[in-house]
């Protein structure tokens, strides 16, 4: 058993993974990563579960040390510097931290949120199936809050598996894509044009509740207050002073403000990883075409075990791994039941 | 009688939920046929729907649109609610305590002045409410009760306060609440219970139920510290009245 010791950290930094389900009904929030597919990259690079708990990483930078024994991570997400001991280490590969190492993140050079997966997993105590924190319910393991420096978790000796890269599908830097409704017959037609039509940014006092979203004020038709109902991650309501608020993953369960449109599951995790200050645009979907991208979202994410390479080649040749005589190691070394190679859709 | 009920409105909420949506107001046979599609649901499951958020008008159904579509989901969620509603079954009942005024509900006086009475008229026209939960929501175990009596609804306070104590019993608009945790809220605080409607390591977790009854009954301050110590070891302390 080795430890991983948190030897700095910056706020909006907690354990997050795939979240806790089934409790809305009693106010308890889902909570979980906010960029679901970076959370799944960063484990498979581990060959973790896609939605288990790993760190969450805020927007400033952080420094980890293995302790007792070597320990074996991966990042993903927002991209920043990373190194041990002045030895750069790539976004989206894994490396094993010796007993003593540091591997020390820079800032987020865009984006906001990189998720630091272990090898072994995190251990905790789950509560609805989950160790993520939900600060105000008191919730997450093996800390019910944010993490600070000198904080220390109890992970797996690293397996010694080589290292791997993971090859994400390109990024969109598209529109953020939304189905209108619940509550767009509570604003006019000129007002939902404005909301479509005009450029917004995130304000630098959004958090993992809510993102204020910055741009000209929608006017409700009839009035801001409605009746409580319930309210789902990338819910966007507008309050009464007619700035929006999209709705993210330590939501209130429900809320009493007008929800002009919804962002769409393919989309919510660019939004969140949409830094502070930049510009971006809405733009309204189809109801079948916000389907098709749900289910091409999961697609990703079931076929990211396809998409590991080794860290150290371009791609993977099997046959000369196997004259080397180290194909048996190699395969191993990640779940031998996913490992496809050249299995792309 | 059920037939003549208009069929509730079908609003996505982005593509892996939709509202169900029974009234734009709070109403109390709303609030029912909610409650009986939540049951439905729960005793005729649909393959695809991963969870069901009761609120006082309508029903937040989640799903996995890998699994089932939006009109599928919306053909069967519309059958199951054209159902009759079922019979009034026996509610579990609440019996509540709640230390009234002082440092634990602040705004029992200011609420008195405000409706032209004594803080005591005020303690007896809540308690002798008889109130029902219609939801739980915003945080965990906040309970959402209908049944204020009329003579004490009176609009939310100008500035929310961004902290209430954990337990506080509040009025709001013609809603009263029970609230768990420590959280902002806009509602005049009459005062605080010892129950918690939800506790981590006790069973149950949560206590309160969407439909359940409650009534709530004063005791003095001490009594509160000694309930909330016991509540704070995980006693339940809400009385459960046998119908």
């Amino acid at each position: 058993m080795s430890r991983l010791v948190i030897a700095s950290i910056g706020p909006a930094s907690s354990v997050q993974d795939g979240g806790r389900h089934g409790a809305q009904r009693y106010g308890l929030t889902v909570s979980g990563a906010m960029d679901r597919l970076s959370l799944a990259a960063a484990n498979t690079l581990v060959d973790s579960e896609p939605f288990a708990a790993v760190i969450e990483v805020g927007p400033f930078g952080a420094s980890f040390a293995a302790r007792d024994g070597a320990v074996r991570v991966a990042i993903s997400g927002a991209p920043r510097n990373a190194d041990i001991a002045g030895s750069p280490v790539a976004m989206d590969t894994s490396v094993t931290l010796k007993d003593g190492e540091t591997l020390t993140l820079g800032f987020a050079r865009s984006g906001a949120f990189t998720y630091l997966a272990i090898e072994g997993g995190i251990r905790g105590e789950p509560v609805f199936g989950s160790l993520a924190v939900n600060a105000r319910a008191g919730l997450g393991s093996p800390y019910p809050r944010p993490l600070q420096a000198g904080d220390e978790l109890s992970v797996s000796a690293a397996s010694g598996a080589p290292e791997l890269r993971i090859e994400l599908p390109k990024p969109s830097s598209g529109p953020i894509r939304v189905l209108l409704g619940p509550q767009d017959d509570e604003f006019d037609d000129a007002n939902k044009a404005l909301f479509l039509d005009s450029e917004w940014k995130i304000s630098a006092t959004s958090d993992r509740m809510g993102y204020r979203l910055e741009g000209p004020a929608i006017k409700h038709l009839h009035g801001h207050n409605i009746v409580s109902d319930g309210t789902v991650n990338g819910s966007i309501q507008v309050p009464g002073n007619g700035a929006p608020i999209a709705l993210m993953m330590d939501r209130g369960t429900s809320g009493g403000y007008p929800k002009i449109a919804t962002v769409i599951t393919a989309d919510v995790g660019r939004l969140a990883q949409t830094s502070a200050g930049t510009a971006f645009r809405f733009e309204a979907v189809s109801m079948a075409e916000a389907q098709d991208e749900a289910k091409k979202f999961a697609q990703t994410i079931r076929s990211l075990p396809d998409r590991l390479r080794s860290a150290d080649t371009a791609a993977l040749n099997i046959e000369a791994l196997s004259d080397a005589n180290v194909a048996g190691y190699a395969v191993s070394a990640v779940d031998a039941g996913t490992w496809q190679v050249a299995a792309e859709p | 009688m059920s037939a003549t009920l208009p069929p509730p409105r079908l609003l996505p909420s982005g593509d892996s939920a939709v509202t169900v949506e029974f009234s734009r107001t709070i109403d109390d046979a709303a609030n029912q046929r909610v409650l009986a599609l939540d049951k439905a649901l729960a005793a005729s499951p649909i393959d695809g729907v991963t969870e069901s958020v009761p609120t006082y008008r309508s029903l937040l159904v989640h799903y996995d649109p890998g699994k089932i579509g939006f009109d599928a989901l919306g053909d069967k969620l519309l059958a199951l609610a054209s159902q009759p509603l079922p019979p009034a079954t026996n509610a579990r009942r609440w019996r509540i305590p709640v230390a009234y005024g002082g440092e634990h509900g602040i705004d029992l006086e200011d609420v008195a002045k405000a409706l032209n009475t004594t803080p005591d008229d005020i303690v007896a026209r809540h308690v002798a409410g008889d109130y029902k939960v219609a939801m739980i929501g915003f945080t965990p175990g906040w309970s959402y009760l209908s049944g204020l009596d009329k003579s004490l609804q009176m609009s939310r306070r100008q500035n929310p306060r961004l902290l209430t104590p954990a337990g506080t019993i509040s009025i709001g608009g013609i809603q009263a609440g029970i609230q768990c945790l420590a959280a902002p809220s806009g509602w005049h605080l009459l005062g605080r219970t010892p129950v918690r409607t939800y506790q981590l390591h006790r069973n149950p977790t949560f206590l309160t139920e969407p439909g359940d009854r409650v009534t709530f009954f004063a005791i003095d301050h001490k009594t509160f510290e000694e309930q909330d110590r016991a509540a704070e070891a995980g006693e339940i302390i809400a009385e459960q009245v046998v119908a």
